[in-house]
């Protein structure tokens, strides 16, 4: 075995913990390395020196580009030495160092040598480390050693080339896939990781081929396969491929459900596991369908392993979500989980339980529940206050038990995020269920008295300011608030002054006194405190005289900003002192995703206070900057809405061209992005020829050329349309692209004096009806949908026909409508049977816009569409009824 | 796209029975859906996309060997969720307090955090932990850990503990080396493994002889004390 590597005997002898890399120093192992440079190898000594610098790149140590060189040529040396143990460090060694290419150069070689070598150790490990650092040039040359490996008798070999594979395929696509053969014959080897690596490697070369995958899945399961974790793969291809062709079968059997079924009874727990979760995950799984993967993970519940019983009881919880009855028998062993020493086990026990359990065992579990709390993380007891809050709004009836609870949990000792959840869920009860709102909010107010959470203290004191005023007796709110004003922070202290001014605006009894209290806070020692106080005193008419307050009043101090916060932050920082006052209502509205930036992953939803999504920065601005200094379209007044791009080529085009459309009230402008992407070209006096004559509403009034177009640098060209104002006039456009080219020099980069006129075909373009709504979401839905009024309201119902599913239904019609959807409700959660999605956003002309979306599966696949709509015009809301219609 | 249903009473009740109940058409206009939870545990995170093509493979994300204190002594990272050495440090650190306090000596434990599955096995003063993705299959991460940590034991003769590993440290990276292949697993069984990483060290130092036959004595201990222990 190998040497200890520094010998310090005073070390050994020290009850100190001992290392063998104690006082290990980058400087002095890099001189260390020099022996690899000797003439005479020291295998022994080599193998120790690349240990220790193994050791400091393993801690993190890092090396500069010149010292990890010459580790990397000094490396290159020992290959001289035919130690097998060496040879496997400097193996590990090449792989840590990566290489850059032209360094790979060095041991290409040497390695190709170890890859024919008839040592197997050898040839397995030179092919993992030649792919993992090699490039697709030098990849052909070495091809037919890798095939040749593939279906080597030796299965490290095999396997070696076959994971190997799997990585190149992200890389060089086109030479694994010529491997198909070799890969086939492999997946049928005897030995059981092979076939598992080859499994893996054949379905991902065939993965787009959806028919292949169809056929490899339909003759392995029929077939033996011997490696558990080749058939956990199989599971996996399998319910991809009942999910892909879920849309064919008429009849009610479920293709390859009986393949899954058997692999319940398979000997390894990890595919048995693997099956059971993939039942269960089964699209519109029923509920005979379900029965024996929950019969076999109730077995593994009372495992004696944690990990058995943590994946099942981590599966059946997302099983309770969408069917809690068939998780129900399973009660008893996840009631006797609770007490398990793991806690992960324990909470996902109790919040399946939750999800589960009845009206009349909710008691019960309270209890028990109670105890647990003390002694689990706050994580943990944020996943439970939110189970918590789910059962109450299942069960409202029992808010009083489960708000106790609540707010017995909110007194006890936590950190931020546990309390925040506590309230966010005791503001939900209180929205969702009328007769828990007077108990949560004195909740509520009791918290604020002893909170040490500055931001819960201020969106609580918000909270109370709006359902304060509607209760049966606001004064007893007044005292709690007032408190805030002597002892808390200036923030605080600054939220309980609106809070207060909110009570004196609403609820005309208390004005006197509330006025009284606003004018002892004139005298606040914080600048805001007192601007506040002055504000509201002024405009509530707090000299002396009870009046009722106007609504306009109401709504300018506390009616909701229809304007992103940023898009608002933006035009104050862009705006210049002058004569002429800012104007707010020049700030966009528009909720402007960033075009060029990925989608991101679907964000947090705002929670319980109604925290609005935070709005990505705008690009509205430059917009609007750019079109403004365009004489041509200076006068087409304010821009309304500019789109996102859309792709006129197809990617990887000699021309790359994508449009914005841009909407003002009685025109449309298009601009035309356009990118050249040949080196040797140069483009000069780039139109686009716009052909409207499917269009018939709009006529072409101006456009602007684009004087020159060099490679790789973007430009753009526009071209502007008349339409009927305030009409949302649709048509379709096509476009074609003309220049005059002319050749460059590649080697100097200039061009020749002269160009040849040509022509470029790009896709048609459609203005469309959303292209007129803008995204403007609202923060409180609800309230704005009450305050909108029923005046003008259309509903109508609509059949949307048969649909993949019930999400693809809810995107299609947010994207035909472009509105903003509020409150997180574009997420279908899966296996529902009927959504509700709400929009907001605002029509030309300034109307705001809200819809109310229901839809339902009706039949199989066939969606069918409740479509509601307020607005402040009653035109607007028939046209967006217009719009669904046609669309 | 949507043929307008034409409003006509009679297909009206005709649909409308088509609904389930109370699913559609809720009076109060508002969703009765229970907002999604947003746990860590519960939560259904939708893949990154560019992971789409190997989303299908179960993958390890890291396997780490840390020490009672929580300091690294061998660990392999096969995924770009932690770009550099500091965010490593960061998530060691939150495995290692996260799990100190619970007893992982016999059997394996597992736990979940930031949307990452970890098992893990303690011996001595020697912390064992396989990561993999928040979907990942349980007990196949617990098979990775198993056959590491079997491996270990192989490998240093039943003597497993911090000194010992820190003095065979090269081995214990080949070992590493023949579990995961950029996050694929290569091999679970702790013989084979062993045997991969023992046929190594047969050059070094000791007799050819001699060394096999120490090494065939201590295998088969292993494995007799394995199997009265099972």
């Amino acid at each position: 075995m190998a040497q200890p590597l520094v010998k310090k005997d005073d070390d050994r002898d020290e009850e100190v913990e001992y290392s063998p890399f104690f006082g290990i120093e980058k400087g002095a192992v890099l001189q260390e390395a020099r022996v690899f440079n000797d003439p005479q190898l020291d295998p022994q000594r080599c193998s120790q020196v690349i240990t220790k610098l193994l050791y400091l790149l393993n801690q993190g140590e890092a090396f500069t580009k010149v010292e990890a060189t010459e580790v990397f040529f000094s490396v290159t040396k020992l290959f001289q030495s035919k130690d097998l143990g060496l040879r496997r460090m400097v193996y590990v060694m090449i792989k840590e160092l990566s290489p850059s290419a032209d360094e790979v150069i060095m041991v290409t070689s040497s390695l190709m040598k170890d890859m024919t070598s008839k040592t197997d150790m050898y040839r397995a490990n030179a092919i993992r480390v030649l792919c993992r650092i090699t490039d697709g040039t030098l990849l052909t040359q070495i091809e037919r050693y890798l095939k040749q490996a593939i279906v080597d008798k030796n299965p490290v070999v095999s396997s070696a080339a076959l994971v190997s594979g799997i990585h190149l395929l992200q890389t060089n696509p086109e030479i694994v896939k010529r491997w198909s053969n070799e890969v086939q014959e492999a997946v049928q080897s005897r030995a059981a990781l092979v076939q598992f690596h080859a499994l893996a490697l054949l379905h991902q070369i065939r993965q787009n081929d959806r028919l292949a995958v169809n056929k490899l899945v339909s003759s392995l399961t029929r077939g033996s396969v011997r490696s558990p974790l080749a058939q956990c793969l199989l599971i996996r291809y399998t319910s991809q491929v009942i999910r892909e062709s879920a849309n064919n079968t008429q009849t009610g059997d479920r293709p390859f459900y009986d393949f899954l079924e058997g692999c319940l009874r398979h000997k390894a727990e990890m595919v048995i596991f693997e099956a059971a979760r993939a039942i269960t995950e089964l699209n519109g799984v029923t509920s005979r369908e379900l029965t024996p993967a929950i019969t076999v993970l109730q077995l593994f519940l009372s495992s004696s392993k944690p990990v058995l019983r943590f994946a099942a009881v981590r599966t059946l919880n997302k099983v309770a979500m969408t069917h809690p009855t068939a998780v129900t028998n399973c009660n008893i062993d996840m009631e006797s989980l609770i007490s398990d020493q793991n806690r992960s086990i324990a909470t996902l026990a109790i919040t399946t339980l939750l999800k589960t359990g009845n009206e009349s065992s909710v008691d019960r579990l309270m209890k028990q529940i109670t105890n647990f709390m003390s002694d689990i993380a706050d994580e943990f007891k944020i996943v439970v206050v939110e189970a918590i809050r789910s059962l109450c709004l299942k069960f409202p009836l029992k808010h009083r038990s489960l708000m106790n609870f609540l707010s017995n949990i909110l007194r006890e000792e936590g950190g931020f995020e546990y309390k925040k959840a506590i309230v966010d869920s005791i503001v939900i009860l209180i929205r969702d269920i009328p007769e828990a709102k007077e108990t949560g909010l004195l909740h509520l107010c009791e918290f604020i008295e002893d909170c040490e959470f500055t931001y819960l203290s201020t969106q609580i004191l918000h909270f109370l300011g709006i359902e304060g005023p509607k209760t049966s007796d606001p004064s007893k709110y007044i005292r709690y608030i007032y408190n805030r004003v002597h002892l808390e922070n200036a923030t605080v202290r600054a939220g309980a002054v609106s809070t207060l001014a909110k009570f004196g605006a609403m609820v005309d009894g208390l004005k006197p006194r509330i006025f009284v209290l606003l004018r002892r806070c004139l005298f606040d020692t914080d600048d805001e405190v007192r601007d506040r106080a002055t504000l509201y005193l002024n405009t509530l008419g707090g000299d002396g005289a009870v009046v009722e307050t106007g609504a306009d009043v109401k709504e300018f101090l506390f009616g909701s900003l229809d304007i992103p916060l940023v898009n608002l932050e933006n035009s104050l920082k862009n705006y210049e002192p002058s004569e002429k006052p800012f104007d707010i209502n020049f700030v966009p509205k528009e909720v402007k995703t960033q075009p060029l930036a990925e989608k991101k992953a679907p964000g947090k939803k705002p929670t319980g206070l109604g925290a609005p999504p935070p709005g990505p920065p705008s690009t509205v601005d430059a917009y609007e900057k750019l079109l403004s200094s365009i004489p041509e379209f200076s006068n087409f007044g304010k821009l309304f809405k500019s789109s996102a791009p859309v792709e006129l080529t197809e990617a990887e085009t000699e021309y790359a061209v994508n449009v914005v459309k841009h909407i003002f009230d009685s025109h449309v402008v298009f601009q035309y992005n356009c990118t050249n992407t040949i080196p040797e070209q140069l483009l000069e006096n780039v139109t686009v020829l716009v052909d409207g004559s499917e269009a018939e509403e709009f006529s072409e009034v101006a456009s602007k050329p684009l004087r020159s177009l060099p490679y790789d640098s973007p430009g753009q060209t526009f071209v502007a349309f008349e339409k009927p104002e305030g009409v949302p006039a649709v048509g379709k456009f096509s476009n074609m692209l003309r220049f005059i080219v002319k050749e460059v020099d590649p080697s100097t980069g200039e061009a020749e004096d002269d160009g040849v006129e040509d022509e470029y075909q790009l896709e048609d373009l459609e203005v469309v009806a959303a292209d007129y709504i803008l995204k403007v979401g609202v923060s409180n839905f609800r309230n704005a949908w009450e305050s909108m009024g029923a005046d003008f309201e259309r509903v109508d119902e609509y059949g949307l026909g048969p649909r993949d599913s019930l999400a693809e239904a809810v995107n299609a019609v947010i994207d035909l409508l472009g509105m903003q959807p509020c409150e997180g409700t574009e997420v279908v959660s899966p296996n529902s049977r009927s959504h509700t999605c709400l929009l907001s956003g605002v029509y030309i002309g300034n109307v705001k816009v809200l819809v109310r979306l229901q839809f339902g599966l009706d039949g199989p696949k066939d969606v069918a569409m409740k479509l509601a709509v307020r607005s402040e015009d009653e035109t607007v809301s028939d046209a967006i009824h217009e719009i669904v219609a046609s669309g | 796209m949507f043929e307008q249903w034409i409003e006509n009473a009679a297909n009206f009740h005709k649909r409308r029975s088509g609904f389930q109940k109370g699913s559609v058409f809720n009076p109060t206009g508002y969703s009765q859906e229970v907002p999604p939870n947003r746990n860590p545990i519960v939560s259904e995170k939708i893949l990154p996309s560019e992971k789409k093509k190997m989303d299908l493979c179960p993958l390890v994300k890291n396997i780490l060997l840390l020490d009672s204190e929580g300091k690294r002594v061998a660990v392999k990272y096969y995924s770009d969720d932690w770009p550099t050495n500091s965010a490593k440090e960061a998530f060691e650190k939150a495995v290692f307090t996260k799990t100190q306090k619970t007893s992982a000596r016999n059997e394996a434990e597992i736990t979940m955090f930031d949307n990452y599955v970890v098992v893990y096995k303690f011996v001595q003063d020697l912390h064992f932990f396989v990561t993999g993705g928040e979907n990942e299959n349980e007990i196949i991460l617990a098979s990775v850990l198993q056959g590491f940590f079997d491996a270990v034991g192989l490998i240093l003769r039943g003597s497993v503990d911090k000194r010992e590993v820190l003095e065979n440290l090269d081995l214990i990276f080949l070992c590493l080396d023949e579990i995961v292949d950029g996050g694929i697993v290569l091999e679970t069984d702790a013989d084979v493994i062993a045997g991969k990483v023992a046929s190594h060290s047969m050059d070094d130092g000791a007799p050819f002889s001699e060394q096999t036959i120490t090494q065939a004595l201590a295998t088969a201990r292993e494995r007799l004390t394995r199997s009265l222990l099972t």
